[in-house]
């Protein structure tokens, strides 16, 4: 499509924030990438952001440092950002922008993507409704999450969402599959100390070898936190369905991310939307989030699980909010429950999961799923409200239903939610324990549940199962 | 005398051409040397502003732009049902033939089957008069959707010709009318500007309510055949699955669902749902009444502005055959941003929120294009379009620009709950803020179809609901315990009102669609309770006996109970509760017989 040519010029006239602006030149296309040789040698690479008649606006995506008007020359490669795709890059370590980091060659590549890829045909999707356990009782009990979905988790600084993300890694699986995910890691602006947790995780449970990871840590670049985390995805889509392979794609910190974007929004004087960040974020997030999913005839799928901290804790603020409603769902984590030394501590109220429907139920998990899933947040949310009303009125002012209400949520939070780092529990059992605590309410109070299945599951029925 | 001209800046979405001499606003353009589709938004000497609606990746300035002369169309005839299309009206599936599960760009589809061939039964004959709107024919669309041919807008005259009756594709000419001197002929297919309302003689008041099957809608905050709705809520509230819900079970003849900027996902779900669902009236698969318009949030932001005229136009297109149509869009706040994307790449000056200063205008002219009306063309026909907005507020602000003007605007409100959907109450429908302007209209259906205490029963309940909503004022700073016992009745029956008629589980097989007559009768239900357990207090029964009385659970479950079996359930229901509380009155005669229960 764009002819190959040498053209290049030292016609940099501006130079502002992570943007150059080039004068004199010709026939430059919208979104070309553009290589910049600065004064010492260094090259550079840049996208072409604005493309007129005899002018261009470029982002630089190492900086803009040490660049000048004088000596500053740039060439135009005619062609979009590609990135070198192969299976060999499972196991690999790579920088924001695809470079090895492990002392090893570069990719040899199979094919040249482009890493924006192309939007999905809705049409060619298949809806995702493979049930995957990550062990995690309040993800698979009551968020469950399936091949092909984007669930991010909201975190906040400090919070344990790390060794969460750790944690799915390591455990997630589909019932009845042996096939192991291959795992994209991500990481946009993160400490080298938190890279380090994840690439040690990762070599420590032997998952290195089916995982790529990209890593534009906190003294990087950052606008090259634009493009990593489409060679991310772009990668994704070449093992899920080029290859055939189930991916997890791991994402964080997709607030840094965001803050990048803003900072090229801010460089090019455009008119700021919500806090700042520019208007068009949601389409500009949508354009990374809609790559998951799984696509008819292909046994491959993309699920991805992006990482967020919350400014201030704050669900409201654009990022997650933006975040929200593109995903389909979001775990939510929460300092008091971490204060109380909870762990995982999973808000569950705020999360969601919006395809666990199709998931979830008889065939898949088991029959009683849906139904419990209901009640156990129907009673959870009700203990909650009882705990900020005892606080004010103390127990006594409380009736007898509602204290059982106010024991069962106490004991939902120690022994349903908490749980340990080292090993996950089954669907099985998570539902079991779900059941022996719902037991502790009067049986007339599981007004969500099927009567058949408070027969066969109750623990006090001994029906059925327990006969 | 196409208007050509030339690239001078590419910038996102927006392309920018000079020598375009001779264009119009709004017109359609040619962009590049892939022919990409572009509209024409802003004039200024012979420079236009485009906004193109596929990705512009690759463009260089110097590449040509080509006029159309036509403004940004749909085309309409049979074959639209049943089909999912982009916001252009390029159909999904063709686009996978083309260019497989990734939507390549300058792909030219046509929108309708061009081969197909359609069994078209003539109603005029050679040397009638005709005016816009009659009919000259008929095609079966789908089983139950006849799709009638009118004679276009603009076209008065005589049928100099009509074909026999017989098979057709939609480009043959089926009829020929002499207009004045010209003799024009007459396809089953042709095109409309999407961004201009198809005319009808008259707006006729909404009467009739629009039944959804959805309790709390329906009984609460009616919406109306004809009408507006708006549905806000932050994300996670259950826009999506109301909306899908109404997609399923209103009781219209054609929906239009324009998926505006969401997930991918979730029209895949709608792809794969609909065509296994029945339409409770018909029989005949729920896709085969439907229209989708998917422009997925990945997909190209233009287009997206765009999909919300599309859908609208084709919803006109069957009001003016005399159909009730329902359009869903999802959402309204992602084609609000997408002005405001094109709006911001224009540089223009930005008015709240960085939104243009002509959101307001723009959300009006489109939700001013529902409505009841009568058709043209004679036979009195009337048709409506009832359009159901999302709104995606950020935050869940209600107070945001895009929530603000569509209340000015919509008459049914219904306000999605944050705090609702965390507690899995759905559909999350705060009944405290939502309201429908209609209520007054449509209680005459409902007694005149259901019964003539439906208006008074309905209120009070909702008083319930208002008088709960104090207490728990109150109960928030000294507890329950202290309520007198009148008290703690009406936080009890607000929470039975609660838990079995408000909430309403849209994955349960039953649960999903209620009937009129059986929300009719679930509310006499709660209100004989109501009456009971009054009764029972003054009485001087403890109010801790009513709060365990076990008929409660039965009450807890009759949502799920079949719409052919409830009859007879209910009335079981019934006779135990009357049973329960004449024990309670009377300890000594449990057991008695002949005690009379149905009074």
């Amino acid at each position: 499509m764009m002819r190959s040519s040498n053209r290049e010029y030292s016609t940099v006239s501006k130079v502002s924030g992570p943007l150059i602006v080039v004068h004199r030149i010709s026939d430059v296309a919208y979104g070309e990438v553009a290589e910049i040789r600065l004064p010492s040698g260094e090259k550079r690479l840049g996208q072409v952001l604005e493309a007129r008649k005899d002018a261009a606006v470029v982002q630089v995506f190492g900086g803009t440092r040490d660049l000048d008007t004088d000596k500053t020359s740039i060439r135009f490669t005619g062609s979009s950002l590609k990135m070198a795709a192969s299976e060999e890059m499972l196991g690999r370590i790579l920088d924001g922008a695809a470079q090895p980091l492990d002392g090893g060659e570069g990719v040899i590549p199979e094919v040249m993507l482009d890493i924006n890829g192309y939007p999905l045909n809705p049409y060619s999707r298949d809806f995702p409704q493979d049930f995957i356990e990550t062990g995690i009782s309040c993800v698979d009990g009551m968020n469950t999450l399936v091949r092909g979905q984007k669930l991010p988790i909201f975190s906040g600084a400090g919070l344990p969402h790390n060794q969460l993300a750790a944690q799915i890694t390591r455990q997630a699986r589909v019932l009845g599959e042996r096939e192991e995910f291959a795992v994209i890691f991500a990481a946009m602006g993160i400490t080298h100390e938190e890279g380090n947790f994840f690439v040690r995780e990762f070599q420590n449970t032997g998952a290195l070898a089916r995982t790529v990871i990209f890593l534009n840590l906190a003294d990087d670049p950052v606008i090259e936190r634009i493009i990593t985390p489409r060679l991310a995805l772009t990668a994704a889509e070449f093992l899920a369905f080029e290859k055939n392979m189930h991916v997890l794609v791991i994402l964080t910190d997709m607030t840094n991310y965001c803050e990048a974007l803003r900072e090229i929004a801010a460089a090019r004087e455009e008119v700021p939307g919500r806090r700042g960040y520019p208007g068009y974020m949601y389409t500009d997030l949508a354009s990374l989030y809609e790559r998951a999913g799984r696509i008819r005839g292909k046994s491959g799928s993309i699920t991805q699980m992006p990482i967020l901290t919350m400014p201030d804790d704050d669900i409201t603020h654009p990022i997650p909010d933006l975040t929200g409603y593109i995903t389909e769902g979001q775990i939510v984590l929460s300092r008091d429950l971490h204060r109380k030394g909870i762990y995982p501590p999973i808000d569950v109220l705020p999360c969601l999961s919006r395809l666990m429907q199709g998931g979830i139920g008889p065939e898949r998990t088991r029959e009683d799923h849906p139904d419990v899933n209901t009640q156990l947040y129907a009673a959870y949310a009700r203990g909650r409200r009882l705990q900020s009303l005892v606080a004010v009125v103390g127990e006594e002012g409380l009736s007898h239903t509602d204290r059982q209400y106010l024991t069962f949520s106490d004991l939902f939070e120690r022994e349903f939610i908490n749980q340990e780092y080292a090993a996950g529990r089954n669907i099985e059992e998570t539902l079991d324990t779900a059941w022996s605590l719902l037991s502790l309410l009067p049986e007339s109070e599981l007004k969500r549940i099927d009567p058949r299945f408070i027969a066969r599951y109750h623990p006090n029925m001994g029906g059925e199962r327990h006969a | 005398m196409k208007n050509e001209g030339t690239i001078v800046m590419v910038t996102g979405p927006v392309v920018t051409a000079d020598t375009m001499t001779g264009s119009r606003m709004y017109e359609l353009v040619k962009v590049g040397h892939e022919r990409l589709i572009g509209e024409i938004i802003e004039l200024e000497e012979d420079v236009a502003t485009i906004q193109v609606y596929e990705e512009t990746t690759g463009i260089k300035p110097g590449e040509p732009v080509v006029g159309t002369g036509m403004s940004l169309s749909v085309e309409l005839g049979p074959g639209l049902l049943g089909t999912i299309y982009d916001g252009i009206q390029r159909p999904l599936p063709l686009l996978h033939e083309e260019s497989g599960f990734f939507i390549k760009r300058g792909i030219q589809v046509p929108s309708l089957d061009r081969e197909r061939a359609w069994e078209f039964s003539p109603v005029v004959c050679a040397g009638d008069a005709v005016e816009p709107g009659d009919e000259l024919g008929l095609v079966a669309e789908t089983n139950t959707i006849s799709h009638r041919v009118l004679v276009p807008s603009g076209m008065k005259g005589t049928v100099t010709e009509i074909v026999p009756a017989g098979r057709y594709t939609i480009e043959d000419i089926i009829a020929r009318v002499k207009v004045d001197h010209d003799i024009e002929p007459v396809r089953m297919m042709h095109r409309w500007p999407v961004r201009k309302s198809r005319p009808f003689k008259e707006k006729l008041e909404p009467k009739t309510p629009l039944i959804t099957g959805q309790r709390v809608i329906d009984t609460f905050f009616t919406m109306a055949k004809g009408g507006t709705a708006a549905v806000p809520g932050p994300f996670g509230s259950g826009k999506t699955v109301v909306q899908q819900q109404l997609a399923k079970w209103v009781d219209a003849d054609i929906i239009v669902y324009v998926g505006c900027g969401e997930r991918g996902n979730e029209m895949a779900d709608v792809l794969r749902e609909f065509p296994g669902l029945e339409d409770p009236r018909t029989g005949e698969p729920l896709m085969k009444r439907t229209v989708l318009i998917a422009n997925t949030s990945n997909m190209p932001v233009a287009a997206r502005e765009a999909s919300v005229y599309t859908g609208i136009t084709i919803a006109e297109y069957y009001r003016d055959m005399g159909y009730d149509v329902a359009l869903m869009a999802d959402s309204t706040s992602r084609w609000a941003e997408a002005l405001r994307e094109i709006s911001g790449r224009l540089e223009e000056m930005p008015g709240e929120e960085g939104y243009p200063a002509y959101l307001a205008s723009r959300l009006a002219d489109f939700y001013e294009r529902a409505g009841k009306v009568l058709t043209l063309g004679r036979g009195e026909r009337t048709g409506s379009i009832s359009v159901i907005g999302a709104v995606s507020p950020p935050g869940g602000d209600f107070s945001e620009p895009v929530t603000q003007n569509t209340l000015r605007i919509a008459k049914v409100f219904w306000a999605l709950d944050a705090d609702l959907a965390n507690r899995r109450h759905f559909p999350a429908i705060n009944w405290l803020e939502s309201y429908s302007l209609y209520g007054g209209e449509v209680s005459d259906w409902w007694h005149e179809h259901q019964g003539s205490d439906w208006d008074a029963m309905r209120k009070r309940m909702m008083g319930i609901l208002q008088k709960e909503s104090e207490l728990e004022e109150i109960v928030q700073l000294v507890g329950s315990d202290v309520l007198p016992d009148a008290d703690k009745l009406v936080l009890l029956e607000a929470e039975i009102l609660r838990e079995s008629f408000l909430f309403q589980n849209a994955f349960h097989a039953v649960d999903t669609f209620c009937s009129p007559a059986k929300q009719y009768r679930m509310m006499k239900m709660l209100h004989r309770f109501d009456e009971l357990a009054k009764n029972a207090l003054t009485e001087g029964v403890a109010f801790e006996k009513i709060n365990e009385i076990p008929v409660r659970s039965s009450i807890a479950r009759m949502a799920r109970i079949p719409e052919d079996t409830y009859e007879g359930a209910f009335g079981g229901i019934e006779k135990e509760m009357h049973e329960q509380f004449l024990a309670l009155a009377h300890p000594e005669t449990e057991g008695h017989e002949g005690i009379v229960v149905d009074k």
